[in-house]
């Protein structure tokens, strides 16, 4: 469903930031991606949703190559990914719902059916009873919660998130990550950015480190004991192989 | 539809952002049209002043009238020539007495010859035409002398020559700064935003469908603007013509041009700077 090939991602001034990153992520999968800042998991995201293309290798996601997608192509296929950001990503001047309709309304679905979907997802994410509260009336918890409504609007595939609870304190990101779980229980694969080290031990998924733009460590690929947690990801300074880490 | 609901949309939610886009817009083809008043009407004055270039051919006491209309009927088959009249010895008289009204008692009949006035079309009225007229004017056996006002001529054309050339100079810098005001205030309607070209970019909305609002906006704000500097530009002909001096205004034409001109600047603005956001999210 989505695959890495040998994926290398240079930038002018900044130099490389993704070295021969390699891996694929099944159909319902949960993904976290983790590495101190600067190592290259933003990176990996926006490749996935082709807002940057690799300057080597190739991105396959749902039968779309990075190689050949063009405009067009690109659109339909965000329709497919949901979207989420650490900072929320709401426009200020609408209300909840029509945050959410929005994401329907510029993708031109028919009117007939924008109403009852919203406030489906309204239901799905725990605020049907706030879809008239602007952003700034909601606490950052509930605001992440309408960005995951919009980005499941379109039924996709799989849900992209981009430290979603780095701004969220303990409790938001319990009830955030919670509602990622339950979205990925109903089969839409997640892959999720973090740092929040906590999360990712707490739960049984798989884990993708990151490091200096190389793939360190893969729980799909090495036993779920072999990697501790127990050193902080910022004091890791060098770039390691992936053979040294396992 | 769609599109054009957006586009209203966006500018009900920032009034004041759109009122003031419209005003800048509005302002700045404001100068240009005050510049196009000003240049469309001294063109005309200069016009009008060079429909006084003729050539006059003063004939001899001797001259047969029957070649002189034959002569007359040459001259007025020149390419260069609009029209050929011929003064009598008693016409001449009557015009040196009536603009000269106080010397009226100095002329009398047989002092003035009798002549021919030739008319030149326009844009045949350069110092280098007239002369090549007069010559050939003269080659006619009776013709006693041919007068144009050489220097005169030379006089005018220079000084129509230094308006044609100081117009389109200051109107390239009048259009130039009309259209990077009117950039960058556009640049400025689309930063504010951002975000929402960002986020719908995200949710897989095509770049046309992003595009198409804009565009609109971009085209109204632009007829709107060109709309209040026509207004504002006609009061000002209004008033100068009332208590100065009496000018011409745009004709039909000139009107669509500017008004088209607007919506044009308008969209492309739009285009552009809706370009750079679309590059990125």
């Amino acid at each position: 469903m989505i695959r890495l090939t040998e994926v290398v991602k240079e930038y002018p001034r900044s130099g490389v930031a993704l070295a021969h990153v390699s891996f694929a992520v099944r159909k319902g999968e949960f993904v976290y991606l983790t590495g101190p800042s600067g190592s290259g998991k933003s990176t990996i995201l926006r490749l996935l949703y082709m807002d940057e293309k690799p300057t080597a290798g190739e991105v396959w996601i749902n039968g779309v190559s990075s190689k050949s997608a063009r405009g067009r192509e690109i659109s339909k296929l965000r329709r497919r990914i949901g979207i989420v950001f650490q900072d929320f990503r709401l426009l200020e001047d609408r209300t909840a719902e029509a945050n959410v309709r929005f994401a329907l309304e510029v993708t031109g679905a028919p009117k007939a059916t924008i109403r009852s979907k919203v406030a489906r997802v309204l239901t799905q994410v725990g605020l049907a009873s706030k879809a008239t509260s602007f952003p700034r009336e909601l606490s950052g918890g509930e605001q992440q919660r309408v960005a995951i409504a919009r980005a499941l609007i379109n039924d996709p595939f799989v849900l992209i998130a981009d430290e979603p609870t780095g701004n969220l304190d303990e409790r938001a990101t319990r009830g955030v990550f919670q509602l990622l779980r339950d979205i990925n229980a109903s089969g839409t694969a997640v892959i999720m950015a973090t740092h929040d080290l906590d999360l990712v031990r707490r739960s049984n998924y798989r884990t993708i480190e990151l490091n200096h733009g190389r793939v360190v460590f893969d729980s799909a690929e090495s036993p779920a004991s072999a990697r501790p947690f127990d050193e902080p990801f910022d004091i890791q300074e060098t770039p390691t192989g992936p053979s040294e880490s396992i | 539809m769609r599109s054009a609901q957006e586009a209203l949309t966006a500018s009900r939610r920032a009034p004041l952002l759109s009122a003031l886009g419209v005003l800048t817009i509005a302002f700045s083809l404001f100068a240009f049209g005050l510049f196009g008043l000003v240049a469309i009407n001294i063109r005309r004055a200069l016009e009008q002043v060079s429909e006084r270039v003729e050539v006059r051919a003063f004939l001899s006491d001797s001259a047969d009238i029957e070649q002189v209309a034959a002569a007359m009927k040459d001259i007025g088959e020149f390419p260069e020539v609009l029209r050929v009249d011929y003064v009598s010895q008693e016409n001449a008289l009557e015009r040196a007495r009536k603009e000269m009204g106080e010397f009226a008692d100095v002329f009398e009949a047989g002092v003035l010859p009798a002549s021919i006035e030739v008319h030149l079309r326009p844009g045949m009225r350069s110092p280098t035409i007239v002369k090549s007229v007069a010559d050939r004017i003269k080659t006619y056996h009776f013709i006693d002398d041919v007068r144009y006002g050489e220097e005169w001529v030379e006089k005018l054309y220079r000084l129509r020559n230094i308006a044609t050339v100081a117009g389109i100079a200051l109107g390239v810098a009048f259009a130039a700064v009309a259209v990077i005001i009117i950039g960058a205030t556009i640049r400025m309607m689309v930063l504010a935003r951002a975000k929402e070209i960002s986020i719908m970019r995200l949710v897989g909305a095509t770049d046309m469908f992003i595009r198409l609002p804009f565009l609109i906006d971009g085209l109204v704000k632009g007829v709107l603007g060109g709309l209040v500097a026509l207004l504002l530009v006609w009061i000002t002909n209004r008033v100068v013509n009332q208590y100065f001096i009496e000018t011409i205004f745009f004709n039909r034409e000139l009107i669509f041009l500017g008004i088209v001109g607007g919506a044009a600047m308008g969209m492309f603005g739009s285009l552009v700077s809706v370009g750079r956001h679309l590059r990125r999210v």
